[in-house]
């Protein structure tokens, strides 16, 4: 049988059942388990193993198994068909649709318990759900939307554009690349699993000794966290390898695409900031488990250490969910403006500012906490400092709108609206860093809406901007113009009334995750709650569209079609699995609009039926470069066989 | 097919099987134990009669090891639920068949009772207003109502008794406490009350499991205009 | 140079002069509406009120904040109108490229020079702010270094519990209740503890708040000088009843005050003696009536702490009043 996300399933639930048995045999005796009834090693234990099995199973050991036993590995040879999306694959153009399709789970599954959660707030006293089930509502809601704003873009768009854009065949460790987004898609499963576990009840943060106390859905988010970090720590790592060491012949650091840039500084943060949140998860776990006392005062540890662990690796991670934001923004302003990207270089240094500061802001989420109080001030600034150079990518927006030829494409509209929501998101996180105004909004709604304007309104944003803009590219079907100028509005509107009421009710006074609020706030909170259920509709219309471009109404893409100079839209619809057919001479960087004397943007050789992208050759140097060519004879597919690097 | 139409069917489908997914999980997520409700059929002006037990181990269900309440409901049947439906503005006499060990209070404040009348309650016949839970049996449990200023400590029976209730509904033949008081219900709301003393074992603190769950250690009194 | 190109240049240089002409209008008479109404209209309803000095000092902050944000805002929006009406492409022409401006050192210097320059005022102003008003109502911690000058404070101990708050007033006996009584005029140092999981003290109309955590003794401060009722907010999820863990509290006259806390004392009186002696934290007893996380063969552990519970450390204590006369019986 080969192996699929069906044997994937079969290996998790033998994985399960197997480590479930080992733990009930080691732990059963415990006079906790036997008083609670609550075995947490078995549940660990299943989890883990589980996870291990959905690994076996899909086929990302097979090569590191066999080199273990010494054999010679079966190398996995190029898979076709719809099928190959439900396969382990080495091809990171594959990889990286598989990703869209996973993170758009988690995005639709979070985003349905976030209507739920509203669905609560809409009356202040009578409860629809459950105090307990609410809090359960409020943390798969929290947890799984982290997870995906995780790898939300460094998942599918690092994965497929990076190679494309650095003139590279192949992400650096394509095996690695393969596990890191199949285990990704194994936390949605154990995550997802603490629903039937009684869920648990401490939000996203997860903070100790709560999290001790809680109910058994509390080790799904322990191991998920720890499988979505493996995740993101062996993406990140793969994508910092790729971009240093599989950039084409002319891709120096001043011609590297923006895009490229914001991948490589969240791979940092990747990399150096989720391994804290690996020990921490660790420490829940024995906590929970066998007792130990890592986060428990009275046996000598403190609840002061989970939070700054998770948040050590919680503001950095934030701002992974930002700059990748950033680069998609940054990457499709010169397009539709027609003008080259404004201070390229202080975009790129800003991202990497970012990217540093980031390590040193945590505590300002322990403003209130009491713990060192003295250092406040400190982070006071250093939390003020961050917005310099996140500031600077409203200069690079604003200065290549300047003078500009702006086409409202709906890729283009969801850019602008990322400079819109960002803004208030900002600027509310100004008011958030100021310790005496944080007296008053920390742990208040006001903190929620500020997020959700970043994250959402950012990430989010940009994340739909990137389908819409490069999905032309991956499926060669263009998406439906008019149903996404729809979708884009209703997103755009009501994404406003859900959240930007949340702040005036914060700043009224009503904490974060509660289920009973004043009932003078119920007029605001209905106003939010019935817009989230149009933002939660609006995304039905990105289905409609999505069905329709691909399935219903497919039209064939031109090569092209938003006329760019990215090296990614030199290569001919469908891409071939090699990219490209010789390793790119990269002359150029992708942003020299307007300028009649520079050279194309790569010498693609002009040879073996590529010749649509030959045009850009050093004798074809005088054209502008922005021929309209079509699809070209470059749909015939191109399957291995190309000359080793 | 016209286009059109194989959109809105294949939108339909995707619709139809997000709404069942969702439909399924609102099921499990909304399964909340059964109103016991004391309002139905009461005359205005007669107090309703609420006889409570609480078990160190319910014995049955998915939690078999945890501590619980029941309720008697008007039918004469025991429910494990801890959702009770009262009369708004009326006089409730609370009768509780205590049946579990106690033991100190994780903040003896506790250890007074407050919000009923009289100010005091009856502990197997007699008036008691302030209980020292690091002595004797200690507290076995409390039913406060935060909003209503309620904070009744349950009285633990000896741990050294040979006939303790291992399984609800207890019988008096078990070793138990009888407490009874009165409070007068205010006007129409969910009111939520809660148990104030750890008896969550094997939990940290004692404050997980069934004191972080509906129809065990915590509850609504549900006020509604009769 | 030919005087071809020169021409172009001093035109394109006259255009853009105009654009930021238009630009600069537009924002100097946006500004000149919104900072007026800001300071007369909007500060006096900023959150939360003007009840205590750290509310007034937050309401003010806010304001000055907003002062700060509302040009910049107003700014950033109105290029973004402009550019996106002035600069868009007309519809049906053919695709022309813009000009190739690929950086200009004196906007960029301009931009980070202003951005850094509001950025280090406003961490000036918060460090003011904070500093001087004693820590500005945050949590200060076990040993505050920010503290009010004339020392003077009422004492009031707030111990988070899954799922209530009580309070204990050791200049009056250490009685506990869970009404939260303050005098009016007068400085209050919250000291806010938790015999369980984190919680967090949120004193909306005084302009407090502070983390309750287990074992910590965490200090804000803040002076009274409104009466008025006080709604109390657990703010950090703490479990099940996390949003029903309100409560409500008074400020009242000082004299009204003595009276209620001296007849609190006296009818508490027997409940005190119950109560572990006042303490800035406390380790309550880890069995419980079933408890038991832990075992009870933890070398690591006093027998005591789980038999009876425990207070934490004790230095520094106010001094407790004594009145002999309810000590008797």
């Amino acid at each position: 049988m080969q192996q699929s996300v069906l044997t994937a399933l079969l290996g998790s639930a033998i994985g399960y059942l197997v480590g479930h048995w080992l733990g009930n045999l080691i732990a059963s005796g415990y006079p906790v388990v036997q008083s609670s009834g609550y075995n947490n090693v078995a549940i660990v234990l299943g989890l883990c193993f589980g996870v291990v099995g959905w690994m076996v199973g899909i086929g990302t050991m097979n090569y590191p198994l066999a080199k273990l036993v010494g054999r010679e590995p079966v190398p996995e040879s190029p898979t076709e068909g719809w099928t190959r999306f439900f396969k382990m694959t080495l091809d990171h153009k594959v990889v990286g649709m598989q990703y869209i399709v996973g993170v758009l789970m988690f995005f639709f599954t979070g985003g349905l318990f976030a209507m739920a959660i509203r669905t609560e707030l809409l009356s202040p006293t009578t409860h629809y759900w459950g105090p307990d089930t609410y809090l359960q509502l409020v943390s798969e809601h929290g947890t799984i939307m982290m997870m995906m704003a995780t790898s939300l873009v460094v998942g599918p768009f690092g994965n497929f554009l990076v190679p494309l854009m650095i003139g590279s065949r192949k992400m650096a460790f394509p095996r690695v690349e393969a596990a890191s987004f199949w285990i990704f898609m194994s936390g949605f499963l154990v995550i997802l699993a603490a629903l039937p576990l009684g869920g648990f009840n401490t939000g996203w943060t997860g903070y100790a000794p709560l999290q001790t106390e809680a109910k058994q859905g509390m080790d799904c988010y322990l191991v998920g966290f720890a499988v979505i970090g493996t995740g993101m720590i062996l993406n990140g790592f793969n994508q910092i390898v790729t971009i240093v060491n599989y950039r084409a012949p002319g891709m120096r650091w001043t011609r590297l695409p923006i895009f490229v840039w914001s991948m490589l500084a969240t791979s940092f943060l990747l990399t150096l900031a989720t391994p804290v949140f690996f020990g921490a998860v660790y420490f829940g776990a024995l906590d929970r488990t066998v007792q130990t006392a890592f986060f428990v005062d009275a046996h000598g540890g403190s609840s002061f250490l989970w939070e700054n662990l998770f948040w050590f690796f919680g503001h950095p991670e934030v701002y992974i969910m930002a700059l990748p934001g950033f680069g998609i923004v940054a990457e499709m302003l010169p397009v539709f403006t027609r003008k080259p990207l404004f201070a390229y270089k202080v975009g790129a240094a800003g991202m990497f500012g970012v990217a540093l500061l980031s390590f040193f802001v945590w505590q300002h989420h322990l403003f209130q906490s009491g713990i060192n109080p003295d250092m406040r001030p400190l982070f006071m600034l250093t939390t003020e400092l961050i917005s310099i150079p996140t500031g600077f990518i409203y200069l690079v927006g604003m200065g290549t709108l300047w003078k500009a030829r702006i086409r409202y494409t709906v890729p283009m509209l969801f850019c602008l609206a990322l400079y819109f929501n960002f803004l208030i998101g900002g600027v509310t996180g100004v008011y958030l860093s100021d310790v005496p105004v944080n007296v008053t909004v920390h742990g208040s709604f006001f903190v929620m809406a500020h997020f959700h304007y970043t994250i959402m309104g950012g990430l989010v944003f940009a994340f739909f901007g990137g389908v819409y803009y490069w999905m032309p590219k991956m499926t060669g079907h263009m998406l439906n113009d008019r149903l996404g100028k729809i979708h884009f509005w209703f997103m755009f509107v009501f994404f406003n009334f859900t959240f930007f009421p949340l702040f005036i009710v914060g700043l009224l006074g009503m904490p974060r995750r509660v289920f009973e609020y004043a009932p003078r706030l119920a007029h605001l909170n209905d106003f939010s709650s019935i817009s989230s259920f149009v933002l939660g509709a609006s995304f039905l219309i990105f289905v409609a569209n999505f069905v329709w471009s691909i399935w219903i109404d497919p039209k064939p893409a031109p090569q092209n079609p938003w006329d760019s100079k990215g090296l990614e839209w030199q290569v001919p619809t469908p891409i071939p699995y090699d990219n490209f057919k010789r390793i790119p001479i990269v002359l150029a960087d992708p942003y020299h609009y307007g300028e009649p004397d520079a050279l194309p943007v790569a010498d693609l050789g002009g040879e073996l039926g590529l010749a649509s992208v030959g045009a850009a050759g050093p004798s074809a140097a005088a054209g502008a470069g922005t021929s309209r060519t079509g699809a070209g004879d470059g749909q015939s597919r191109i399957v291995g066989g190309g000359p080793d690097e | 097919m016209p286009k059109a139409a194989r959109l809105a069917l294949a939108l339909g489908i995707f619709v139809v099987a997000v709404a069942l997914a969702v439909i399924g999980a609102m099921a499990y997520l909304r399964s909340n134990p059964p109103n016991v409700d004391y309002a139905a059929g009461h005359q205005s002006g007669q107090p309703v009669h609420l006889t409570i037990q609480t078990v160190g181990q319910i014995g049955f269900g998915a939690h078999p090891s945890w501590v619980s309440y029941l309720a008697l409901a008007p039918d004469g049947r025991w429910v494990h639920s801890t959702l009770w439906q009262l009369p708004a503005h009326t006089l409730v006499d609370v009768t509780v068949y205590e049946y579990d060990t106690g033991g100190p209070l994780r903040n003896q404040v506790f250890g007074s009772v407050s919000g009923v009348i009289g100010d005091d309650y009856v502990l197997n016949g007699k008036p008691v207003r302030l209980l020292d839970s690091n002595s004797g049996n200690g507290v076995a449990h409390t039913f406060s109502v935060p909003a209503l200023g309620i904070n009744v400590p349950l009285w633990g029976v000896p741990s050294s008794a040979k006939n303790i209730c291992a399984h609800a509904p207890c019988s008096f033949s078990s070793v138990h406490n009888v407490i009874t008081f009165s409070f007068r219900t205010p006007g129409p709301g969910q009111y939520h009350w809660q148990c104030l003393i750890p008896c969550g074992a094997g939990f940290l603190d004692g404050n997980g499991g069934p004191m972080q769950s509906i129809g065990y250690m915590g509850g609504f009194l549900k006020v509604v205009d009769a | 140079m030919t005087s071809e190109e020169t021409a172009d240049r001093i035109e394109r240089r006259r255009e853009g002069l105009s654009h930021w002409k238009w630009l600069t209008g537009v924002w100097l008479i946006l500004t000149a509406i919104i900072e007026p109404v800001i300071y007369f209209l909007i500060w006096p309803h900023l959150p939360p009120g003007n009840m205590t000095s750290s509310a007034r000092g937050a309401q003010f902050d806010m304001m000055v904040l907003t002062m700060i944000a509302a040009p910049v805002m107003v700014a950033v929006l109105a290029y973004f109108a402009y550019a996106l009406i002035v600069f868009r492409h007309p519809k049906g022409r053919p695709l022309v490229d813009g000009p190739p401006l690929r950086g200009n050192l004196r906007v960029q210097t301009a931009w980070i020079t202003i951005t850094s320059a509001i950025v280090m005022g406003a961490f000036v102003f918060g460090t003011y702010e904070l500093i001087v008003p004693a820590g500005a109502g945050g949590a200060e911690g076990p040993s505050p270094i920010w503290t009010p000058a004339s020392h003077t404070e009422l004492p009031v101990q707030v111990i988070g519990q899954q799922w209530i708050w009580t309070y204990r007033y050791p200049t009056f006996g250490g009685f506990e209740t869970t009404q939260l009584m303050l005098p009016n005029n007068t400085e209050i140092a919250f000291h806010v503890t938790s015999l369980d999981v984190i919680h967090s003290f949120w004193a909306y109309q005084l302009g407090v708040k502070a983390d309750a955590n287990p074992g910590v003794d965490d200090v804000a401060f803040t002076q009274t000088n409104q009466l008025g009722r006080i709604t109390v907010r657990c703010s950090e999820l703490c479990g099940i009843w996390h949003g029903a863990m309100y409560g409500y509290g008074e400020v009242v006259s000082p004299s009204a005050f003595e009276t209620w806390a001296k007849a609190m004392e006296r009818r508490l009186a027997p409940a005190t003696r119950l109560l572990p002696p006042f303490a800035w934290t406390y380790t309550p007893s880890a069995n419980g009536a079933g408890g038991g996380y832990y075992p009870q063969t933890d070398p690591y552990y006093d027998k005591t702490l789980y038999d009876q519970g425990r207070s934490g450390p004790e230095g520094n204590l106010p001094a407790l009043r004594v009145e002999k006369s309810q000590r008797v019986g």
